[in-house]
């Protein structure tokens, strides 16, 4: 520490910033193309990894909807699953549709969905607006369920994910799906930081906290709203391909049920409600966080802790977190990490 | 602490750079023939009427606003005032009558295009982004310029960047004219009320409007901050020329401010001239004075 301290001390002040701006980005950048994918096991990456990014990618979405905008949403496991039926169809029934467009047209489609469904917001607030979205959720599970043409007519509805490929290269190793996940969550993650700090993301901001000054300044509300509506569901649409073809490997409607909608939901206000940041720390608690709780619980209860117990547990604990984070810390666990990172450099200084 | 600080130097230069601003001669001067050179009606109310639920807000107002002058509107709680520039702004849409901007004639103002019409207010509350620093809360001030689209911001293509540099310019001038400076890149919410008060004005500079609405630009404020507030927004008129209304509760400021003043009492206009005609119209110390004619009024 002292050392690097020193190095960044000695350089023109422009390099130090420069340095001090690039060390965490290419930290993250060598973790995640070089350590994970040579040391990381099976299991870590199976069961932690890739559903984390998938969420990552969905809370993004959201938070850009629900953190920056102020638009409340309980739909996003409908735009989810938007996202995943659409990539399986593109898939299954345009022939040598390239990975990377059935992706950006599963994203399109949920776009597009997630807008018509984002018109009420245009007369709708707060509580009035969630329950409304709750109407996407319901009304893409039932026609999911009802139209077998989205499941190619399986008797099931359970459908396998297609084989994945990029410019020939298979991706359906554990490895290759890892990377799928991580490019595409990083580069929409970039694309998403940009915006929110351009005036785009200053206007979703003006709309959420103050929505008739906005208007009255020129602030195109409901343009605005509506782009908000469309820009997350395309991002939660893609995050839904994702979730399906690289975590679950599976298509189903019942993999994107209001549970799901709430889990993200939950990670944006454990995270932080507007900051990127927020919904990758609030996604990893998420997903590892049971894990923890089952050993532990296994551990302090023995053979007493299982499935059902864990279960139960899991809500509750969750619960109570959700609770103690909206009164404690309402800017949640990034606004935490900001503390502890502000004492910590205030003790070596 | 800061708001202290930056409040008695600001109230020490502000009235010094209206003079400036102002040109060589004194402020008196230069605003009347400034008032004759341009008599034109910026804004014209006719029959202005508003019910809300039964209840009369206001009925059969008329107000005539002249280009580049400080016009106030007063009266007692409830007169109507804010529904008045409500009106204006289209928040609220009047029942009867029609307003006039610029020489285009409304039924209902359409409150999307306000800003492209020339106008700009504040709010009797505060109305900041409280999410945004100073500096993003005045830029979104003129936010009515801006074409580019959220594309053109993500890549940071040149019209997206020419924009934010223009935006940004003129920000920095509001900033310093406003003496903001020192608060500038920190959140707007952890401003002190006074500050606020005159980020949102700063706001609405921002814009260089051509007419300009102040509801209650001063309420809550200590009289250092109003004689303060009162500077800042003489100097706006004198600086660009802006033609302002002003609600105010504070007859005093009213009185010291503004060039002409129109009363309001349960929602019709009682009095309308200078503040020295209606200082002495029976009608307005009856309704708004009460007993305290010959009392001094300031403070009310």
């Amino acid at each position: 520490m002292a050392v690097q301290a020193l190095d960044t001390a000695r350089l023109p002040v422009d390099w130090a910033k420069l340095v001090q701006k690039l060390a965490l980005p290419t930290a993250l950048f060598v973790v995640a193309y070089g350590v994970v994918p040579a040391y990381a096991s099976g299991y870590l990456v199976e069961a932690i990894l890739l559903p984390f990014l998938a969420l990552s990618l969905a809370a993004v979405g959201l938070n850009l909807l629900t953190g920056y905008c102020g638009q409340l949403s309980l739909g996003s496991s409908a735009f989810m699953a938007v996202g995943a039926f659409g990539a399986y169809n593109f898939n299954l029934r345009v022939e040598g549709l390239p990975l990377a467009v059935t992706m950006i047209l599963a994203g399109i489609s949920a776009a597009g969905f997630g807008v018509v469904f984002g018109l009420p917001s245009l007369r709708l607030r707060g509580f009035y607006l969630a329950v409304s979205t709750l109407a996407a959720q319901f009304f893409v599970q039932w026609a999911l369920t009802k139209f077998g043409w989205f499941s190619n007519d399986n008797p099931s509805g359970v459908v396998s994910a297609p084989h994945l490929a990029v410019a020939g290269l298979s991706l359906d190793s554990a490895t290759g799906r890892y990377l799928l996940s991580v490019t595409t969550v990083i580069l929409i993650t970039v694309l998403v930081s940009r915006l929110v700090n351009s005036a785009t993301g200053r206007n979703f901001i003006a709309v959420r906290d103050n929505e008739t000054a906005a208007r009255v300044i020129g602030v195109p509300v409901l343009k605005t709203k509506l782009l908000a509506f469309a820009l997350s569901s395309f991002i939660i649409g893609v995050a839904g391909v994702l979730w399906a073809f690289t975590y679950l490997r599976t298509v189903e409607p019942a993999g994107f049920n209001l549970d799901r909608s709430f889990q993200i939901l939950f990670i944006i206000i454990i995270g932080g409600l507007a900051s990127i940041r927020g919904a990758f720390l609030g996604a990893a608690f998420i997903v590892v966080f049971p894990l923890f709780l089952s050993r532990l619980g296994a551990f302090v209860f023995g053979g007493l802790f299982d499935s059902g117990v864990l279960d139960m547990s899991q809500r509750i604990v969750l619960g109570a977190l959700i609770i103690i984070f909206l009164i404690a810390e309402p800017n949640g666990l990034s606004a935490l990490f900001d503390r502890l990172k502000r004492r910590i450099g205030s003790r070596s200084s | 602490m800061i708001g202290a600080s930056l409040g008695a130097a600001a109230y020490e230069r502000a009235p010094e750079i209206s003079r400036i601003l102002a040109g060589v001669g004194p402020v008196e001067d230069t605003r009347r023939a400034r008032l004759s050179a341009k008599a034109d009606a910026i804004l014209t109310l006719n029959g202005i009427g508003i019910s809300f639920g039964g209840v009369t807000a206001l009925s059969d107002v008329d107000l005539e606003v002249k280009s580049g002058e400080i016009r106030a509107v007063i009266g007692p709680n409830g007169a109507g005032k804010s529904s008045l520039i409500n009106i204006i702004s289209g928040l609220y849409h009047a029942d009867h009558g029609t307003i006039t901007i610029d020489g285009q004639p409304f039924a209902r103002v359409p409150a999307n295009h306000l800003a492209r019409l020339g106008v700009a207010r504040t709010f009797q509350n505060l109305a900041l982004f409280g999410g945004l620093s100073v500096r993003d809360n005045i830029a979104s001030g003129r936010v009515h310029t801006r074409h580019a689209s959220f594309v053109e911001h993500i890549a940071g293509l040149p019209r997206a960047r020419r924009e934010d540099a223009m935006i940004a310019e003129k920000t920095d001038q509001i900033v310093a004219f406003l003496h903001l400076e020192s608060v500038a890149d920190r959140l707007v919410a952890t401003l002190p009320y006074g500050l606020q008060k005159r980020v949102e004005l700063a706001r609405a500079l921002v814009a260089e409007p051509k007419l300009l609405l102040l509801d209650e630009p001063m309420a809550g404020m200590t009289a250092t901050e109003k004689a303060e507030m009162a500077g800042f927004v003489r100097a706006a008129r004198d600086r660009h020329g802006v033609t302002i209304i002003l609600i105010e509760h504070d007859i005093g400021v009213v009185m010291g401010l503004s060039d002409r003043v129109a009363v309001l009492d349960y929602g019709r206009k009682i009095a309308d001239g200078t503040p020295a005609q209606v200082r002495a119209d029976p009608a307005v110390i009856q309704a708004y004075l009460g007993t305290a004619e010959g009392e001094d009024s300031e403070g009310i």
